[in-house]
């Protein structure tokens, strides 16, 4: 339903059995193999998560839960990923799932015919993939800077690929004759040499430098075509739509922490939890925290296999906007309330003021996507 | 839940809405009221009147109240989707609020027969106005404290003591009352009683307060030894606590129990937007200054996030967390949502944002900056947004007192 006419456009929000089982599912999952414990002793681990559990998310099928049934997935569509990204956000899971789903997306969505593309069957059961996005610093640079030369050789760098370190794959965002392209890399095809490990603010992540040139790729490799501009303006919205998820959930798992840390703590004889300048702002951040999910589960409301329409891509920038802000307030504020103790890296709010700063640049800030949205909502 | 059919709805919807259009009365020339709570003259108290009469007599209020009190008796679906048009066609407001959605419902729930037949169709008729006597001036958001004392004297009740932010107060026929009948309970809740009070009794002097907006709307109301009959008590003696929060659940709309009509004009982003379509700034269309299109985007935002809020608050698995969180917040974030949008609105008229009501060269009369005024009777009344906070931290985050 949408209110007609307005500028607030649609206003749906449903949520399906079937999201709702992934999300019952997904947070005891979570929950169990993610405690804090276990996400701290992987703080400063060479992969940063847990092979284990990343195999077991395979045997689960989320890798290719949102894929067509066509290509082997489970076809339940992108919008059962927001529950399992919320999930995972909120224990501060990590591992290769979201960049996997994302080049999953992308791939699916820029391709003539999904269903010929065997290495869409082969994301979809599993391996690990990754896409070669940015080219610079810049999210909103409309400009493809890495080039595939006529004679099928690579030419540029791209940075913060996230989990480039197990990717089997890479979906590299190049131009050629000034058209967008997609050319799929295997990773045994990438040198060790061409890789520089990234040292990330959010410590749950990993991610590589990479740079692509002189590599050659076979035709075969390439994806081309109308859709493959699309899909990449689809594949930010997406990216954008996930984070915010992880991030509505990691929001939520902060304020637990912090309130929990304020209903035990006493200073000056008091619960300091009592004293309104730390109450207020809690409310704040809850009210963030609900905000956040409802924008993520309208936008999730919208999605389909097509190429978003507007109000889709007014949903998923709102739903990125609020989620950045939010967490960047509640990891901000659970350092400050913890005291010194918050000061520490033995104290947990430290895991999302970090998880707050990666998450605010991926796939553009807040300011990014209301300039944006300025344009969609103001000049109608 | 309703059993009425969605075709039955829609051709119901369409009923009204034809009414609407037709009978929509015309610009009266003078201000009208935004909300109840501004009802200030009796230019503006005749004109309302005498449409919420019109809207009783088309069979569009009070649609769910029994048929022999002045009703329909029928599903209160229908009042809700009459409401709904009612707002979006953006009508007058039926006035008579502390009737139609307090008082009334109350009676129509608890009341006796002869309350029921004595007071409800006069609320619905517009003919009895209703106002409130809970807040006390030393008692604004601690209702449970209020001091006004009612002492019983043989067939009567002797009250003494001040009320205030008396809605329509000097124009009001009935008193929903809350006062003091035990000061010696231990629990200071089971002192209180509630009283369907009249207020045309020697000893209750209603005087007007003029609002920040320069007008007036609220009284202070004043007993000194006011004698009302003792019947006026509703239930018993030292229930008044548990009543006056019964009067606080109508406020959810037809379903729940009020006649329905539109209570408050709303104000959308929409209509900020609309009237900034001509405004200037640093010799540019103002909604072209990047500046103001951030600002205006985290408005949208959050209006949007109530609307969204109240969708998701429909859905179970959605609400795991803190379920009443949503219903809990809804006040605060509304109110102070609206009342950054209409500062806002002020604010980006240039020059023309230091006019007021009254000059000529005001826009739209100086609606915006009434209407920013007007807001912080939603921040302040009801529960203070401050006072919202701390029940939200401590009853949906579970923070200590």
């Amino acid at each position: 339903m949408s209110v007609s006419g307005s500028v607030l456009g649609s206003t749906a929000l449903s949520f399906s059995e079937d999201q709702a089982m992934v999300l019952d599912v997904a947070r005891s999952f979570c929950r169990d193999k993610s405690t804090i414990a276990a996400v701290r002793a992987l703080l400063e681990s060479e992969q940063g998560f847990d092979p284990e559990i990343w195999r077991q998310m395979v045997d689960m099928g989320w890798p290719g839960m949102a894929l067509p049934e066509a290509v082997g997935g489970s076809g339940l569509g992108i919008a059962a990923m927001v529950p399992v990204m919320e999930a995972m956000g909120r224990s501060l899971l990590g591992g290769p799932l979201l960049s996997s789903v994302l080049a999953s997306q992308l791939l699916l969505r820029a391709r003539e015919s999904p269903a010929e593309d065997a290495l869409l069957a082969t994301l979809a059961a599993g391996a690990p993939a990754t896409v070669a996005l940015l080219d610079s610093h810049d999210w909103g640079a409309s400009r493809i800077r890495c080039e595939l030369g006529a004679d099928g050789v690579l030419q540029g760098s791209k940075q913060q690929v996230m989990d480039a370190a197990v990717a089997e794959w890479f979906v590299v965002v190049a131009q050629q004759a000034g058209e967008p392209v997609l050319v799929l890399v295997a990773a045994a095809d990438v040198p060790v040499s061409a890789r520089r490990d990234h040292s990330l603010i959010d410590c749950t992540r990993r991610a590589q430098a990479i740079d692509f040139s002189a590599i050659k790729v076979a035709e075969a490799a390439v994806v081309r075509g109308p859709r493959v501009a699309s899909a990449l303006r689809d594949l930010r919205l997406l990216g954008a739509l996930l984070v915010a998820a992880e991030a509505g959930g990691s929001a939520a798992a902060c304020l637990d922490t912090t309130v929990e840390y304020l209903k035990t703590r006493k200073q000056f004889g008091k619960l300091i939890g009592s004293y309104q300048a730390l109450k207020h702002p809690c409310v704040d951040i809850l009210i963030g925290v609900d905000s956040t999910r409802s924008f993520v589960y309208h936008a999730a409301t919208l999605l389909t296999e097509d190429a978003l329409d507007r109000d889709a891509e007014i949903a998923c920038r709102m739903a990125k906007t609020q989620a950045t802000e939010t967490l960047k307030f509640a990891g901000d504020r659970a350092i400050q309330f913890h005291g010194g103790m918050g000061f520490t890296w033995e104290c947990d709010a430290q895991l999302y003021v970090r998880r707050a700063q990666w998450t605010q640049q991926a796939f553009g800030d807040a300011q990014h996507h209301r300039k944006q949205l300025a344009s969609l909502l103001l000049d109608r | 839940m309703s059993t009425v059919s969605e075709q039955d709805k829609q051709a119901f919807r369409q009923e009204v809405s034809a009414w609407l259009q037709a009978n929509k009365p015309a610009d009266p020339g003078f201000l009208l009221p935004q909300s109840f709570m501004e009802v200030g003259s009796e230019q503006q108290l005749d004109f309302l009147r005498a449409w919420q009469h019109k809207v009783w007599n088309a069979g569009y209020l009070g649609m769910a109240w029994p048929k022999q009190y002045g009703g329909q008796g029928v599903d209160p679906v229908f009042q809700s989707i009459a409401d709904q048009e009612m707002r979006r066609q953006a009508v007058p407001i039926c006035f008579n609020v502390i009737g139609l959605g307090w008082a009334g419902p109350l009676i129509n729930d608890i009341g006796t027969e002869e309350e029921k037949a004595r007071y409800l169709k006069g609320i619905l008729t517009g003919e009895d106005i209703w106002c409130q006597g809970f807040s006390e001036p030393d008692h604004g958001s601690d209702l449970g404290n209020a001091q006004t004392r009612a002492v019983r004297d043989g067939d009567d009740y002797v009250i003494n003591g001040t009320k205030i932010w008396t809605t329509m107060g000097n124009f009001a026929k009935y008193m929903i009352l809350l006062a003091r009948t035990n000061p010696a309970a231990e629990r200071k809740y089971d002192g209180l009683s509630f009283f369907l009070a009249p207020m045309q009794v020697p000893g209750i002097d209603p005087r007007p307060i003029r609002k920040l907006t320069g007008e007036y709307g609220f009284t202070e109301t004043f007993f000194t030894d006011a004698r009302i009959p003792a019947s006026c008590l509703m239930g018993e003696e030292g229930q008044g606590w548990k009543i006056a929060m019964k009067t606080l659940q109508y406020e959810r709309g037809a379903e729940a129990g009020a006649a329905g009509g539109l209570a408050f004009v709303r104000i959308v982003i929409d209509d900020m937007i609309q009237q900034l379509a001509d405004v200037e700034r640093d010799g540019a269309p103002v909604l072209q200054d990047p500046a103001v299109r951030d600002q205006l985007v985290q408005l949208i935002m959050e209006e949007k996030a109530v609307v969204l809020g109240d969708r998701r608050a429909g859905i179970g698995p959605l609400t795991t967390d803190y379920p009443f969180s949503l219903p809990l917040s809804n006040k605060l974030r509304f109110t102070e949502s609206t009342r950054r949008m209409r500062q806002l609105a002020i604010n980006l008229q240039g020059a023309d944002g230091g006019l007021y009501v009254g000059d000529a060269d005001s826009r739209q009369g100086g609606f915006w900056q009434r209407a920013y005024l007007n807001s912080f009777s939603a921040t302040i009344g009801g529960g203070t947004s401050q006072v919202q906070a701390n029940i939200i931290a401590e009853h949906i985050l579970g923070l200590p007192k």
